[in-house]
């Protein structure tokens, strides 16, 4: 990291939308797990809380993993469309988990 | 439509898009990829906008309440579907050198965001006296 340094420090800027973008879905997920929850501890809310709950695992591996790709080299490959889409895909399975609950 | 499910294909399937073009500049790259990871920000907002709705505005009646969240929450998934699609244009577009595309979804999203927010404030006000 010391020869090849990014002057405008690219690599870190994008670790850190990583992690703020993993804050963002840790907030989605605790609103989630609190509405789920809300009116007692329901056989189908509980369904719902361990679905968010594997989802936000799977967000988590996914950010770890691209965290750790951006810090261990100085110029990283670009992200592949599959990490991307699998990312996504996980928002978009909370919103349809927020959707059941509202429901 | 079709030129989104064109670009569907290319989701899942990393090689394809490294065939066409050269790589480009790796921090154009990463810039992308911070847009999509902010598009990606939005659409959470939103889904927790939906969750809030639920939660903090309970003395609405209940066609009111899921309309709103539900209207938030199809903005979510709009957006975080739009915002891989985008991206993975954006890249190709680098690599062949060619424009970054053009998109009217910004503008939508603010109108859509909009709407809903007047929705919210007059919803809020009739509800709870009627």
């Amino acid at each position: 990291m010391t020869a090849g340094r990014d002057p405008g420090l690219q690599p870190e800027r994008t670790r850190l939308a990583w992690r703020r973008t993993t804050l963002a879905y840790t907030v989605a997920t605790v609103l989630a797990l609190r509405t789920a929850l809300h009116g007692g501890a329901s056989p189908v809310g509980i369904l719902v809380c361990a679905l968010c709950f594997g989802l936000w695992l799977g967000f988590l591996r996914i950010a770890h993993h691209r965290v750790r790709a951006l810090s261990t080299s100085a110029r990283p490959a670009p992200l592949t469309p599959r990490h991307a889409a699998v990312a996504a895909l996980c928002a978009v399975a909370m919103a349809a988990c927020a959707a059941a609950i509202v429901v | 439509m079709i030129e989104f499910l064109r670009n569907v294909r290319f989701w899942f399937t990393p090689d394809r898009v490294r065939e066409e073009g050269g790589t480009p500049d790796y921090r154009f790259s990463l810039a992308n990829e911070r847009t999509f990871l902010a598009w990606l920000r939005t659409s959470l907002a939103l889904i927790g906008g939906g969750f809030a709705v639920d939660q903090f505005l309970p003395e609405l009646r209940w066609g009111w309440r899921v309309g709103l969240a539900l209207a938030l929450l199809g903005a979510g998934v709009l957006c975080s579907l739009r915002a891989v699609n985008h991206w993975v244009r954006c890249e190709r577009a680098m690599r062949r050198g060619e424009d970054l595309p053009a998109s009217r979804f910004p503008a939508l999203l603010s109108l859509v965001v909009g709407v809903v927010a007047v929705a919210m404030v007059l919803v809020v006000l009739v509800g709870w006296k009627g």
